[in-house]
């Protein structure tokens, strides 16, 4: 199915999105993730499952300043 | 606090000189001799007078801020002039308040600058940020950047946050209890065994400047009180294209920080600050 990672379309398996985590080598502990503009809870991220169309964000942390 | 020295007897009045210097702020109609005094009668605090606050630093002396303060127990580092900018070659050494304050009030004596040669902690930032309209985030660690967020959300001041990181950079505003804090999309610091540090991810040094005048002028726009803020939206920025996407981001109920149910109810230090800067997994 079709999903759209920070703002690319791309095809992706059905899955979870700890299963999309994990074929993308991200650390979950490294990465905040939105799904249709909504943060989702760590502990949440084993349980939400992909639907088509669905908008996903990998917000890495971006820490520097000096 | 000393107030800016153009308050006479409590009475804002511009000299010619200085409708000279701002013409060209008076000559927008969005700011005009009423904006301009807005932003002579503002205070602004920079966390951190290092890659983002030096630009900020610079254009908020020369757009005429009241009083800027600057926060930093560093002394100047020859790593760091390629790319902060508030500091030059003979400032080797010296401390960055100092040199910052050097700078400012050369561009523009009209800005009184207000020096804390201190380290952020839980300890002193609720007592320090009390005395600003906005407060401009350009620390190097997680750590810090949780606590500059706390204590903006417990003082209740309007936070530009920014970051940059390799060709990378982020910029957003937070409006506490308004809009979408930073708690509430990354929850905690990275676990520090996770995170490089700045000095292994290296930055490409004018970053700094693109995302630090981007949070000076949010600062403005937050003190002038024109425009839509940079709320609710993370604006990143990838040098290598030279691209920028905005990311929704919103409220999140659940937020430790400002959700419905706190569990965070007063300031900590949350983690070594020298734990580390950023990281993307293989960027
Ligand atoms: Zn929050």
């Amino acid at each position: 199915m079709q999903v759209k990672i920070n703002g690319k379309p791309e095809e992706v398996q059905n899955g979870t999105v700890l299963d999309l985590l994990k074929t993308k080598n991200i650390e979950p502990q490294m990465v905040a993730v939105e799904v249709n503009d909504k943060v989702l809870d760590r502990d949440h991220l084993a349980t939400t499952h992909l639907n088509e169309g669905d908008h996903v964000e990998f917000l890495f942390y971006m820490g520097g300043g000096r | 606090m000393a107030e800016s020295q153009w308050l006479v007897s409590g009475k804002m009045e511009f000299t010619e000189e200085q409708i000279n210097r701002y013409s060209r702020h008076i000559l927008l109609p969005e700011v005009g001799g009423k904006g301009q005094k807005k932003i002579a009668k503002s205070r602004i605090l920079l966390v951190g007078a290092g890659g983002l606050g030096s630009p900020a630093a610079l254009y908020l002396a020369a757009a005429g801020v009241g009083t800027i303060g600057l926060i930093d127990s560093d002394v100047v580092d020859l790593t760091n002039l390629q790319r902060q900018v508030l500091h030059h070659t003979p400032d080797v050494g010296r401390p960055k308040v100092l040199s910052g304050k050097e700078k400012i009030q050369a561009l523009n004596p009209d800005v009184s600058v207000s020096m804390y040669e201190e380290r952020l902690t839980a300890g002193n930032a609720l007592k320090i940020f009390g005395d600003y309209d906005v407060v401009i985030d350009g620390v190097d660690n997680f750590p810090a950047k949780f606590l500059i967020n706390d204590a903006c959300f417990f003082a209740g001041k309007p936070l530009v946050h920014g970051g940059i990181l390799r060709f990378e950079g982020r910029v957003t505003t937070i409006i506490p209890k308004k809009s979408a804090c930073y708690r509430c999309v990354f929850k905690a610091p990275p676990p520090p065994g996770l995170v490089a540090s700045c000095q292994e991810a290296g930055v490409i040094g004018v970053l700094a400047g693109i995302i630090g005048t981007i949070q000076a002028t949010e600062a403005l726009k937050l003190v002038l009180g024109i425009g839509r803020p940079l709320t609710d939206r993370l604006l990143d920025f990838d040098a290598r294209k030279t691209q920028f996407r905005e990311i929704k981001v919103r409220r999140n109920q659940n937020c430790a920080l400002c959700g419905e149910h706190p569990t965070i109810t007063e300031l900590f230090d949350d983690g070594d600050p020298y734990a580390g800067c950023a990281m993307r997994p293989s960027a």
